[in-house]
Order: structure tokens, then sequence, then C-alpha cells
């Protein structure tokens, strides 16, 4: 089976009017890490919960692998493995007991569980803190608790839900790691979501920007930059020449614009392209006084697609918190 | 990576597993056992204890001592006023414990627990059980330990006390306790907010034992407040356990007849409470 994950027309319309997921369709292949990108309320959370089955959706179809969400959800609940947004561990119990719970709410038997549960304490290195309450546990910790409950069942594939949201850089790093290793070593598929860029381009291999519950446009961080148009350099000669011709004869160069003076390059391979420019330029006796080059991130992808920056579509702070209210109350938070 | 061999996913596995993440919860916790019996024992020792209902008619010369022992009988049932409201105390604690399930379907919610186990394999129907079950093991602790108590400040048994007759005060502590912690995790199973659980509970403990026959016996109750207190499950429960600890003599028939009630309100309860997790615990 190729498609892990797939989805047609998949709407959730809360209290039937807030349309959270507004017909998205998508595939997830086999083995690979799959990101939905988006700003605080654009519909991520609602999409991860009903393809874990936990919300129904109100219009649609998606299934994984080969289960049909609505209609099989015991055997998708069975073979996902899930790691919430929230910190869902019980904090009463120690880490050990919680991963062990979450092995009997899969029927897996003792035996097996406890094997496993220390195998999976040594992967996220808590074995040494495995009898302390979960109440004394940092956010890092907690998150990879979390994680470690998500693998119990040896799932195909992961569900992971802001897996970093609220960690320091270090523990971002680290959990980072461990989502790749899953990928390498044990042959994972993994959907995720994120609002951070660069962890988006870091891990995921094909990322759907999401804006408003639909889905802009999916491909893989490389392709997205490069459909951009490729690199941007900026460069300024000594004196007034008008050079934007002679550039434009230089390879891979795509558009020139002249701007307060500078001169705006549209490139491919900027890092080749550059030198390539410099002695053109030097050859007819023009000396460049400034140059830079700036790759194109996900940022200006965001921007292109959306026709805005991902802080800008953060909604103001008002609009924002009463949709995230009627969402969280309609999601039952 | 192959795990068809553990697609059995028991039922009674995950059951028992989330039965016992709160009763470890509980017990881990001696404090939570200490708040939930202090407060019987607060009403036994403080209200049960001065409200000396017998000597109204011990105390005065008039009253022949064999007439006052009558009148009490008639009255209560027993000659001891204390015996009668410590039977109360039973219900008392238990009516408490199954309102905290409720509350603690809340918790779990907003905690985002209740999304995690949502999305595992483990039957919805066990959710809500889970819940009913822990909280009815919780109350048979709680009401041996409230029972030790009433016995220690002097409950006196009735002549026909049997020591087996104890097992069938378990079995009523179970049955209203089902019954009432899946009232109890109904009214919570779509909210949100543990404050209205509060409220709520703040609302209906006082008068549903003032409805009922833990304080008073209903016969000298006015006719609307009969009414109410003959469907309340508590006056059953109060009154089956009386007959069965204190009472001179057990009416079969009216001890059936509470068992049955009790019965029959525990399943529908429970039943109830499992078709509607399958629709309402996720949207």
């Amino acid at each position: 089976m190729n498609e892990v994950i797939k989805t047609e027309g998949l709407t959730k319309i809360f209290n039937k009017s807030l349309v959270a997921v507004d017909h998205v369709n998508f595939s997830v292949q086999n083995g690979e890490i799959f990101g939905f990108l988006g700003p605080n309320g654009a519909g991520k959370t609602t999409t991860i919960n009903m393809l874990i089955t936990v919300l129904k959706p109100t219009e649609g179809k998606a299934s994984v692998l080969g289960y049909d969400i609505a209609k099989q959800s015991t055997e998708v609940r069975s073979n996902i493995g899930v790691v919430p947004q929230e910190y869902t561990a019980d904090e009463d119990l120690t880490g050990y007991e919680n991963i062990l719970l979450c092995a009997d709410l899969y029927g897996i038997p003792r035996e097996t569980s406890k094997k496993r549960a220390l195998e999976l304490l040594e992967l996220v290195e808590l074995t040494d803190f495995r009898d302390k309450k979960v109440a004394t546990y940092s956010g890092g910790m907690r998150r990879r608790l979390e994680l470690s409950c998500g693998l119990i069942n040896r799932p195909k594939v992961l569900f992971l839900d802001e897996p970093t949201l609220g960690l320091d850089v270090q523990t971002r790093a680290a959990t980072w790691d461990y989502i790749k290793l899953l990928k390498k070593e044990y042959g994972m598929t993994l959907f995720m979501t994120t609002h951070y860029l660069e962890e988006a381009d870091a891990l995921c291999d094909r990322i759907a920007i999401i804006d408003h519950g639909k889905i802009v446009v999916i491909g893989s961080p490389t392709e997205l930059k490069n459909n951009l148009g490729g690199d941007i350099i900026t460069l300024s000669i000594q004196g007034e020449a008008d050079i934007s011709g002679l550039i434009e004869k230089t390879g891979h160069v795509k558009e020139v614009k002249k701007q307060d003076g500078a001169y705006l390059i549209k490139a491919e391979n900027g890092e080749l392209t550059a030198p390539q420019i410099i002695e053109a330029l030097r050859k007819k006796g023009h000396v460049v006084t400034k140059l830079s080059l700036t790759k194109p991130t996900l940022n200006e992808v965001y921007l292109d697609y959306t026709g805005k920056s991902m802080r800008d579509a953060e909604e103001s702070k008002e609009s924002f918190a009463t949709r995230r209210m009627v969402m969280r109350r309609a999601r039952g938070h | 990576m192959n795990q068809q061999n553990e697609q059995y996913a028991s039922r009674f596995h995950g059951l028992w597993a989330l039965t016992n993440r709160e009763l470890k919860k509980w017990y881990k916790e001696p404090f939570f056992l200490f708040i939930s019996i202090i407060q019987p024992i607060i009403w036994m020792g403080l209200y049960g204890r001065s409200m000396n209902i017998s000597s109204l008619f011990t105390s005065n010369p008039q009253i022949p001592s064999e007439l006052a022992d009558q009148f009490m009988k008639q009255t209560f049932g027993t000659s001891d006023y204390f015996s009668f409201m410590a039977v109360g105390m039973l219900s008392f604690t238990t009516l408490f414990t199954s309102m905290f399930s409720g509350m603690s379907i809340v918790w779990d919610r907003r905690l985002g627990f209740l999304n995690k186990v949502l999305s595992t394999p483990v039957a919805r129907g066990s959710i809500i059980l889970s819940k009913v079950l822990s909280a009815t093991l919780r109350s048979i602790v709680q009401a041996a330990v409230v029972l030790l108590i009433a016995f220690a400040l002097g409950l006196k048994t009735g002549i026909s006390f049997h020591p087996l007759n104890i097992l069938g005060v378990f079995l009523v502590i179970f049955l209203i306790c089902m019954g009432l912690s899946a009232l109890f995790v109904l009214i919570a199973i779509r909210s949100t907010k543990w404050e209205t659980q509060m409220a709520i509970m703040n609302l209906l403990n006082l008068p549903l034992m003032f409805a009922s026959n833990t304080f008073f016996p209903i016969a000298n109750m006015p006719e609307w407040l009969q009414a109410i207190a003959t469907v309340n499950p508590l006056s059953y429960a109060n009154d089956a356990i009386r007959q069965m600890l204190i009472y001179d003599s057990i009416n079969l028939q009216g001890l059936l007849f509470d068992f049955t009630y009790l019965g029959i309100f525990a399943l529908i309860f429970a039943s109830v409470g499992i078709v509607l997790s399958w629709r309402y615990l996720s949207k």
C-alpha cells in the first residue's frame, strides 16, 4: 500500500457555521514525513483529530492505512500512534505507569508491554526518571513521554500535533532527531502539524500549506522554494551606468529589477550565478561594491501563496481568541 | 512491525486499566480517603451524637421509659437515633464519591487525557464504566471505614442482626453508587467546565439527602416532600441497610423491593451511560 493517508473533500463545520476544515484533498505516501503548515486556527488540529477518529467529519471521506475513518474507526485507532498537542499524561502516575496505561488501552499483554515500555523509556532517555511522578517532569521530558506513549503499539503511522510547541531550542532539536530516527530506523510514516516554518523545512518530505481551512499548495520544501523562481541576488556598482541588460545576458538569470540604486536579480543557483555576474561586469569595467544572496525560505513561499506573511496570518489577537475559543469548546477542551 | 497478533484488544483489559488508574490516584493519596470520610464523621460525631432525640422522652419523668422506647421504634424503627442517622451517613459518603466521578471526566477532558484515550481502540463504554466502577469500589471501602467508625461511636445493631448482613450492606452500596455515579457521569459527559459541575454538586447534595429518609423518616414529611423521597433511590438504600443492620426484624418483602428498585436504578443509568458514550464522548 503506497498511500497511507488519503482524504477526499474532508470537511469539518463546527456549530453549523464555523468552517474549520474546508474540502481538503491530499494523500500521504508510505514512509514519508508529511507536514501541515499553517498559522494557529488554520484547521490543522481539526484535520488531525478527524484522521485519528476523535472528531467526526461533517462531509467528505478519509482513509488511514486503507481503513475508512468513519466506518472502521477501531481498526484505524489500533494501527496508529498519536502524540497530541497537550501534555496528556496523568500527572499523578509515574512515567513508567503512564506508558503501561497506554499499552493497556491498546490491549497489549503485560509481558510484552513491560518490555516495550522499558525500551521506549530508553529511546527517549527517560530511564532514570521512570519511577518519578510525571508532575515533576520538565516540558521537554513530558513531550518525550508523550512520544513514547504514541509508539507503544508500534504504529505504522504516527500523528504528531505541533510536536515542539513551547519547547526551548535544544529540546526542539532533540525532538527533531527523534522524529528523523523514527523515519530512518523504523520506516514509519509521520503526519505532523506545525506553525514553525523552520520545522517544516527541516523535517518534512512534503508539506501542505493550509490557510483558513483550505490547502493552498502541496509540495516538497525545495520544490516550493524553487517554484518561487530561485534565489535573489542584490547587487550595487560604482557609478550610474545601467547594467540591467548586461546582467540579463548571464546564464540562469530570470529577472532583473532596479530598486533604490541596487539591482534585484532573481536567479536559479544563486551561489553559482553571482560569481558569473561579477566576472561579466568586471570584463566590461564595472566595479561591484555590494553583493548579497538570499535563499528563499518557506516564509517567502507562504507569502507568495497566501498573500501575507506567516506572522500577519496569526490573525488579529481578538478575532483569533474568539475563533480559538469557539473551536476549543466545539472540540471539547 | 507486525502487531496483528495483538489486535484482540480485549474489552476487559482496557476497562480494568482505566479503573485501576482512578483507584491508583486515590489510594496513593491517603489524604483523599481522609477527606472523603471526614464529613460523615463530623455529621455522626457532632450532629448524630448531640441530636439526642430519645433523651427528649427519657428526660421527661412523666413518660415511662418503655413508652419512650416504643415512640422511638415507631418513628425510627430503632430506639437509638444515632444508629438511624449513622446508616444515612453510609449513603452520604456514597453520594459524594459518585458526584466526584462526574467531576473527574470533566478534568480528563480539560487535561486532554480524554482525547488521548479516545484515540486508542479502547471501547467507548469502558471509559464511562471505568468511572462508575472506580467510584463504586471507592465507595465500598469508604463505607466500610465509616461503618467501623459508626460502630466505635456506638451504633447499636438490631436483634436479628447477623454478621453476614454486612455483605448485603455492601451490595446496597454497590448498586446505589453504580446508579448515582452513572447519573453524574452522564450529566458531565459533554461538559468542559468543572465550575458547572461544582455548582451542580453543591446544588444537589443537601436536597438529595434531606429529600430522603437519611435524617428523618418519610412518614412524617409533608406530602410533596414524601413524593420526592419515595422516588429518591437514597431512601431505598437507607431502608435496606437499616433493615439489615439496626432494625429488630427484617421485612423481607420490603427488603426485596429495596433491592429491586436499586438494581433497576443502577442498571438503567449504567446502560444509558454506555449507550450515550458512543454518541456524545466524541463529536
